[in-house]
């Protein structure tokens, strides 16, 4: 991505681009990121940017270290995540809000509102007030461009990292950005001095930082009453007057455009005054955020009687709709008639796993244990607790498998009758959470078969690279690819219990997982298929099912292929009295990988290769 | 007044690129527009939409139930699910095609037998498109979006033959793909202004591109 130095011009951004974008023109030398929806772009796209040094760091907790060095050794850095990687970061979080910062340092985290693509929904602004730090809520595209250009410079002057709190809705929605000017003098020369009492955050230390707090809140605070980003916008119905942040102020445009808006962009420390200037010039005040009663809750305290959650949907997005509604509530208004017709019921369309996935392989088995209680991760191998698989018992968090799969194994310890535990964990999870819980199972001798599902990518956020295949961040040849046989037996796995495995190959895949699954103490398998989207996949050509060999037993539908296409049903009644339901199917051409999945569960040899043209190489004439 | 188009279908059918071409083309004619995006998960496989809303100025980026003016939808089930989002006056354009997934293979659930049959039995204006057929005729299976947004270029408030420079801009490449992705975007026009492809079996005859110079 490149812009042309001709200004001011506008462009069509996304949130994430936007903010990137800004960042770069505000001089940001370092930025360390582990993709996460909605954050991913952030980083994705600074990396296109010359002079920005971008890494995928293993985990949030690391990136934010990696941020807070260049900061400390006065380089302007940022860090970006997903809601739920700042609680990996948290430690890290809450001392360096005692640090404080070198250069300006910017945590921009995504919380994904209305949870398209979590495991929860949180509202990273709390981090705001647990930590002391300004939080900066854009409301659009436009303002995390502007909010990143001077968020630099707002956590040099209070010398504390600023949180940029972007929600869905900003990070992956595209609007025109007009780009401003060139930023001055973007990033100030600023040398590393040593500062003990700064930087090492022992006992000792921390009641003189806690005072340095405790200041930076008032200055902050005075500077949040007065900021531009804090802004009344009048309107003539003075019945209702709401306050509201982030892309909600949107919504509360859309529905409600004649009422009294203060938009609050610089939210925290909470401009109390402001708030209360407002509140008296109008009849009530309904305060309208995302996602918990925060600012709400502060109003309340400092005794202003608002209107807010109770009105609202206590989770999820807020839409002009939810908006409209909650201001009728208030205001005893009666509601129009709907215009929406009902919905029609259409089957569900969950995300599968794609045609090829070496993961189709590893459920297929697992499908077939149900006696096994799984332990699953976040990855794209949390599918497998959807149909037609619907193996896994857990996930909970990144790296949580091995932990949780540890207790399990505890609580069976002293049973006559044991269930085998399984945990599933993918490379680059593993990498980030998973290690330590590996060596907490082998510490302890958990009786636990950990499935280490290696594809050799960050395969759920978009494929991303990680130390597990060898790339950095734009591509590159990384110093450094994991062994994870090694790896896996320096955290304390005998070797006899490392095995390598292809998932294609079901039944060599069962006789190993049942040795496993045998065996009385910790061990791993690791799958060693790369994900279709790597440059490592290697596409077969598809296969084709033999009309007069299948005997629409349907155990090929239980691979679960997306390629894998039923051309018609039939009922037959047994011998016994049983009725079996029949299908035929036929492979999509498109879809197949060729990977032989399909082909391998049939017992009747129905698929197969289609086979190859001869072709006859002649010596040029 | 904003227009408020919502682009549905299935992950990796290209919903993204035709909202993003549909908000690009009201930008450049001085509209104001923005688009939303969804990422993740539901790429493997799953629903997709983007909602894109188009008019002087643009507040809210989401779109209400009951307030679509146009549905693109880029699958016929698709097309169903997301129907009592159209406002009583919209209109659905919709490619007939059918993403079977493992869930109606394995015999869990049923894919309808007529998506558009049943929106215009429930009173929507829903106008079925054959995109597929269409651009397979035209010599390329991937023409299909091509086909899909020259249907939808006559029900929204942008020129055609600006989205059409758009569309060339974005898929045209070298003049034979220029020329198979007009031909595409007019066939789909022409669809559109017929009142759709009918249903049950027929034969739809198309010129083929005249390429110049080449076989």
């Amino acid at each position: 991505m490149t812009v042309s130095p001709a200004r001011p011009q506008s462009r069509f951004l996304s949130g994430n681009e936007a903010l990137a974008i800004g960042a770069m023109e505000a001089g940001v030398s370092v930025a360390a990121a582990y993709p996460g929806t909605p954050s991913t772009e952030i980083v994705e796209t600074l990396a296109t940017f010359p002079g920005v040094q971008a890494e995928w760091s293993v985990n949030e907790k690391v990136a934010l270290e990696v941020a807070l060095g260049a900061s400390m050794m006065g380089r302007r850095a940022i860090t970006a995540m997903k809601h739920v990687g700042l609680n990996v970061a948290a430690d890290t979080l809450m001392s360096a809000g005692l640090t404080g910062v070198g250069a300006g340092l910017v945590i921009a985290v995504a919380d994904d509102v209305g949870f398209s693509s979590s495991q929860n929904e949180q509202d990273s602004r709390y981090w705001g007030r647990f930590v002391h730090l300004p939080v900066l809520e854009p409301a659009d595209a436009q303002e995390a461009y502007l909010m990143a250009r001077e968020a630099f410079t707002l956590s040099e002057r209070h010398q504390v990292p600023v949180l940029l709190r972007m929600t869905t809705r900003v990070c992956h929605v595209k609007r025109a950005v007009r780009l401003e000017a060139e930023l001055p003098s973007p990033a100030p020369r600023m040398e590393y001095v040593k500062d003990p009492e700064r930087w090492i955050v022992t006992p000792n230390h921390v009641g003189k930082r806690l005072e340095a707090r405790a200041r930076r809140a008032t200055a902050m605070l005075a500077e949040a009453e007065i900021s531009k980003w804090n802004v009344i916008k009048p309107g003539p119905d003075r019945r209702l007057g709401i306050i509201a942040s982030g892309p909600v102020c949107h919504a509360v445009r859309e529905a409600l455009p004649q009422a009294p808006l203060l938009s609050l962009g610089f939210s925290a420390p909470l401009p109390i005054a402001l708030a209360r200037r407002f509140a008296d010039s109008v009849d009530a005040v309904l305060v309208i955020e995302e996602t918990e009663p925060l600012v709400e809750t502060e109003l309340r305290a400092a005794g202003l009687a608002v209107h807010g959650r109770s009105v609202l949907s206590p989770f999820g997005e807020v839409t002009a709709e939810h908006v409209a509604r909650a201001a009728r509530t208030v205001l005893g208004e009666s509601e129009p008639p709907t215009v929406a017709g009902a919905a029609q019921q259409v089957f569900t369309r969950p995300p599968t796993l794609c045609a090829g996935c070496g993961y189709l392989g590893v459920y297929y088995w697992l499908s077939r244990t149900p006696n096994a209680i799984v332990c699953g991760d976040i990855g794209c191998y949390t599918l497998g607790a959807s149909p037609p698989w619907n193996s896994v018992d857990t996930v909970l968090a990144m790296g949580a498998s091995l932990g949780m799969a540890g207790g399990v194994a505890k609580a069976m310890e002293n049973e006559t009758k044991k269930r085998p535990v399984i945990a599933v964990i993918g490379d680059s999870t593993f990498l980030h959470t998973g290690m330590q819980g590996l060596l907490n199972l082998t510490y302890h001798g958990a009786n636990v078969t950990v499935l280490l599902l290696d594809n050799r990518a960050t395969a759920m956020t978009g494929c991303q690279n990680n130390p597990a295949n060898g790339r950095d961040l734009a591509g590159n040849a990384a110093p450094v690819r994991v062994d994870f046989v090694k790896l896996v037996e320096a955290l304390g796995v005998r070797p006899e219990r490392i095995r390598s495995t292809d998932p294609y190959e079901l039944p060599t895949f069962l006789k190993v997982l049942r040795e496993e699954l045998k065996a009385n103490e910790p061990s791993v398998i690791i799958t060693t298929r790369p994900c279709v989207f790597t440059p490592e996949f290697n596409r077969e050509s598809p296969l084709v099912v033999d009309e007069a060999m299948c005997n629409g037993c349907t155990t090929c539908l239980d691979v679960g292929c997306p390629a894998v296409l039923v051309t018609r049903r039939e009922q037959q009644v047994r011998a016994s009295g049983t009725t079996v339901d029949l299908a035929w199917v036929k492979i999509d051409e498109q879809l197949c990988t060729g990977c032989g999945i399909c082909a391998k569960a049939c017992s009747r040899g129905a698929i197969a290769q289609k086979p190859r043209k001869r072709v006859i190489e002649l010596e040029p004439a | 007044m904003n227009t408020n188009i919502l682009v549905v279908g299935v992950g990796g059918q290209g919903v993204m690129t035709a909202a993003e071409l549909l908000a690009r083309v009201a930008l450049a004619s001085g509209l104001d527009a923005c688009k939303t995006e969804i990422a993740g998960m539901s790429q493997r496989g799953g629903v997709v939409s983007s909602q894109v809303r188009i008019g002087p100025h643009v507040h809210a980026s989401e779109i209400a139930p009951g307030h679509v003016d146009l549905l693109l939808a880029l699958e016929a089930a698709e097309a169903l699910r997301w129907c009592h989002w159209l406002a009583p006056t919209g209109r659905a354009i919709v490619n007939t095609l059918r993403a079977v997934p493992p869930v109606v293979s394995s015999g869990k659930a049923h894919y309808p037998d007529d998506p558009v049959g049943e929106m215009s039995k429930l009173g929507y204006d829903a106008c079925a498109v054959d995109a597929g057929t269409i651009a397979l005729a035209l010599g390329d299976a991937r023409l299909a979006n091509t086909v899909m947004l020259g249907a939808a270029a006559d029900s929204l408030p942008l020129d055609p033959d600006a989205l059409l420079a758009e569309v060339l801009q974005r898929f045209g490449g070298k003049e034979e793909l220029r020329q198979r992705n007009a031909a595409a975007f007019e066939a789909g026009r022409a669809q559109t202004q017929m009142g759709g492809t009918q249903p049950g079996p027929q034969v739809i005859r198309l010129e083929k591109p005249q390429l110049a110079g080449l076989p």
